[in-house]
């Protein structure tokens, strides 16, 4: 009878101290706060070795690209605590920083001598400072991205194709090197038979609702010569948004929605774009790198029939990209940053960040990108490095979001509802900016 | 006997409850039932309108809690008025208000006044009609969107087939002229049912008799339906139109599901531009005030309605 009284009591106190035991790590659990995507499944595997490692459970809590930005600016501007850590888009450093939303990283950074020299420039501007320029960190760059293009490789390389395109354009059909000749070769294939199926130019960017026709009409206008102000005056915009190369530029991104997209691609972004391309609708797609992986492993359009290629060039000369990707940060109003601070000094480890190029993430470390090894090691690995080398963003002032706002609406009236000019669209992009600035006191 | 069932009542009720309930009035104990009600109502209703009101004055930000608010006077409600795409807001607004309701009237009252005629199997095509009114609106939204698909869709093929035109021609969605229209056949689609249910309703409401004394007086059908159908059944008719009025004035989820304002601006809604301005663009003050005047547009002309419907009624 004793016995059996020692053994139940014995039982309980084990499974009491079992579950205090898990309620502990439980408690310990970081949040990490992030967009749906295809990253987010690598990182969730990445993530499974800093458990390992610490014993600090992590919990997800990814938002499809849509309502990304609602949802989470929304958690931060009411000071929730959902989110330890959270990989913010790169127009959100500004108004975070400002707001308080995110913990500065300086002296965390001095103190494990993690050092932004150590990550590819352009994402440390990027993703991690703010403000701009200046040595004040809020993130650590953690997913590289940038608008580049792939292509079908092997309509391309269908010999009657390039006879034909040969005697039409005058040159070899291939990656097209400027805004002319991918404008030429979406002519070419729009409403071409191939294979039996109707085909289409290209896939662009022309979501309405959140930012993909700005993300879209900006890769291409930077290249044609827009400035965002005069860079020795800031917050001049006259001349610079709307000059005659902006105004050209737009003029052409509406010409190439008008001739060569497929029909009805009146609000398309990042999803519609991969659909396009995956069902064997287009010839060529524009999207952002993090595509890139999905696509190269498709059975149908992947392996060696898709190439990838640089945003081309601009009337001039000019070539930029827009970029995209986002840094790690942890929030202020967590309960656990000292466990959240731990994951971004792991994260930033060379052999972290070696894996987490491995399994489709796109690592900013130098030292992975800039290995010898690192060009070949998947077939897209080239076009990010020099896509990567010629980036441009967006604003990325705390008013970010109405100066976004702005562009969708004049470029979506002007490009796909073909509304005014691309003048009246920029004369009015400059005229809302300014109000923008004005309320913000900046001007 | 009723006086000696209350006693037993009292007396079975136990002494402290009953000595409280005896302390309050019949008014108290009223008040006492529907204050949690009140309480609730001010909480999320009343409180939220007026501090709109305070905000519709301010600069303030829902972003930036910690920056000082100021205090604009009237200069918010100044550039809304003023501001040309909100006043292209409304007119989309009130463009898809004015066709919805017109064609969900018509088409409601007529089919109800086919239900009313009690055909063989007149409940079974009752339940088919009022399907679509059953469904969620986000169902309905992607649904529809998959139809309109000028490359797969269904209703490009069929409109296809009757016009002519190539299916990828026919770009509900995207053409600037159809996108509009594309929203009011799916909410057509979607509430006639319930319009129909209202003018049923009101059709069933006529007594049997008034047609019997038309028939010995020998009116026509036509007669009957100008003399009889139609004024009866209008107080019915004009509610349906107000619910839809106002259901439509505020539409928010379809014209987000099927084109989220787009192409352009053609089909932004002034309930799309409010929520672009205070969720997305975060200019609270701005966005109260924009609430308030769209608050006050439709409480008037609500009223006004009322009291014309009222008038109705008494006729």
């Amino acid at each position: 009878m004793k016995s059996s009284l020692k053994l139940a009591l014995g039982l309980t106190s084990a499974i009491t101290a079992s579950t205090a035991v898990s309620n502990v790590a439980h408690a310990e659990d970081l949040t990490l706060c992030w967009a749906a995507w295809d990253p987010a499944n690598a990182l969730v595997e990445l993530s499974k070795d800093f458990t390992k490692e610490t014993g600090i459970g992590m919990k997800f809590e990814f938002v499809p690209w849509t309502n990304y930005a609602d949802r989470f600016l929304n958690e931060l501007n009411s000071h929730g605590k959902l989110c330890d850590l959270i990989i913010g888009d790169s127009q959100w450093i500004g108004g975070s920083a400002e707001n308080g939303h995110y913990v500065k990283l300086n002296d965390f950074f001095d103190k494990e001598k993690i050092s932004m020299d150590d990550f590819v420039p352009a994402t440390v501007v990027g993703y991690s400072e703010w403000p701009k320029n200046t040595p004040n960190y809020w993130a650590l760059p953690a997913m590289g991205d940038v608008v580049g293009w792939t292509y079908r490789k092997d309509w391309f390389s269908k010999p009657e194709l390039q006879k034909e395109f040969k005697e039409k354009y005058g040159w070899d059909l291939g990656p097209p090197t400027t805004f002319d000749q991918l404008k030429q070769i979406a002519e070419f294939f729009q409403k071409r038979e191939i294979d039996g199926k109707t085909v289409y130019g290209a896939s662009i960017y022309t979501e309405r609702g959140s930012e993909g026709i700005t993300m879209g009409a900006m890769d291409v206008l930077y290249s044609f010569g827009f400035q965002y102000e005069n860079p020795k005056k800031p917050y001049e915009m006259e001349g610079f948004v709307n000059s005659e190369k902006s105004v050209k530029g737009l003029e052409f991104y509406k010409a190439l929605y008008d001739c060569c997209t497929p029909p009805g691609a009146s609000n398309s972004y990042m999803g519609e774009g991969v659909d396009a391309f995956k069902s064997g609708q287009v010839a060529m797609h524009m999207n952002f790198a993090f595509t890139w992986p999905g696509l190269q492993k498709d059975e149908n359009v992947g392996g060696d029939k898709i190439g990838y290629f640089v945003n081309p060039k601009g009337p001039d000369g000019d070539q930029f990209a827009q970029l995209g990707g986002q840094g790690i940060s942890v929030v202020s109003y967590s309960d656990k940053q000292e466990s959240a601070l731990k994951y971004i000094k792991w994260f930033a480890n060379k052999d972290v960040q070696a894996k987490w190029w491995s399994l489709g993430g796109y690592s900013c470390l130098n030292a992975v990108v800039k290995d010898p090894a690192f060009p070949a090691s998947q077939p897209y690995a080239q076009t990010f490095l020099d896509s990567m080398a010629i980036v441009k963003d967006f604003w990325a002032e705390p008013s970010y979001a109405p100066l976004l706002q702005a562009s969708q609406k004049r470029f979506h009236d002007y490009v796909v509802a073909g509304q005014g000019s691309s003048k009246d669209a920029l004369d009015g992009l400059v005229k809302d900016w300014t109000q923008v600035f004005q309320d913000d006191g900046k001007m | 006997m009723l006086n000696r069932t209350a006693e037993n009542v009292a007396r079975a009720t136990p002494e402290p409850l009953a000595r409280k309930v005896r302390g309050i009035s019949d008014k108290g104990l009223a008040w006492l039932f529907i204050s949690p009600t009140i309480l609730l109502l001010l909480a999320i209703n009343i409180f939220p309108l007026f501090w709109a009101i305070y905000l519709s004055f301010t600069n303030f930000r829902a972003n930036r809690p910690n920056e000082v608010v100021k205090n604009l006077g009237l200069a918010n409600y100044q550039r809304i008025l003023g501001d040309q795409d909100i006043w292209i807001a409304m007119q989309t607004t009130a463009h898809f208000v004015f066709w919805t309701i017109l064609l969900q009237t018509l088409i409601g009252f007529t089919l109800a006044w086919l239900i009313d005629r009690k055909f063989r199997g007149h409940a079974f095509w009752t339940t088919i009609i009022l399907v679509p009114m059953m469904l969620s609106p986000a169902v309905v939204g992607n649904f529809w969107r998959f139809l309109y698909e000028p490359q797969i869709g269904l209703f490009s093929y069929a409109v296809s087939f009757v016009t002519r035109i190539p299916p990828t021609d026919i770009q509900m969605l995207s053409n600037v002229s159809l996108a509009p229209w594309s929203i009011i056949i799916v909410d057509t689609w979607m509430w006639t049912p319930y319009v129909m249910l209202i003018c049923l309703a009101g059709l069933r409401s006529i007594p049997e008799y008034i047609y019997e004394a038309a028939e010995v007086d020998r009116a026509s059908n036509w007669r009957q339906f100008w003399s009889i159908t139609l004024p009866m059944a209008l107080p019915f008719i004009m509610l349906a139109v107000l619910f839809r009025g106002i259901e439509n004035f505020k539409m928010f989820d379809m014209v987000t599901l099927l084109t989220g304002g787009g192409p352009g601006s053609t089909t932004e809604v002034a309930s799309i531009t409010l929520k672009r301005q205070a969720f997305e663009s975060w200019r609270t003050g701005y966005s109260s005030a924009f609430a308030i005047i769209l608050f006050v547009a439709v409480f008037g002309l609500a009223n006004i309605y009322v009291k014309a419907l009222n008038k109705v009624k008494q006729r």
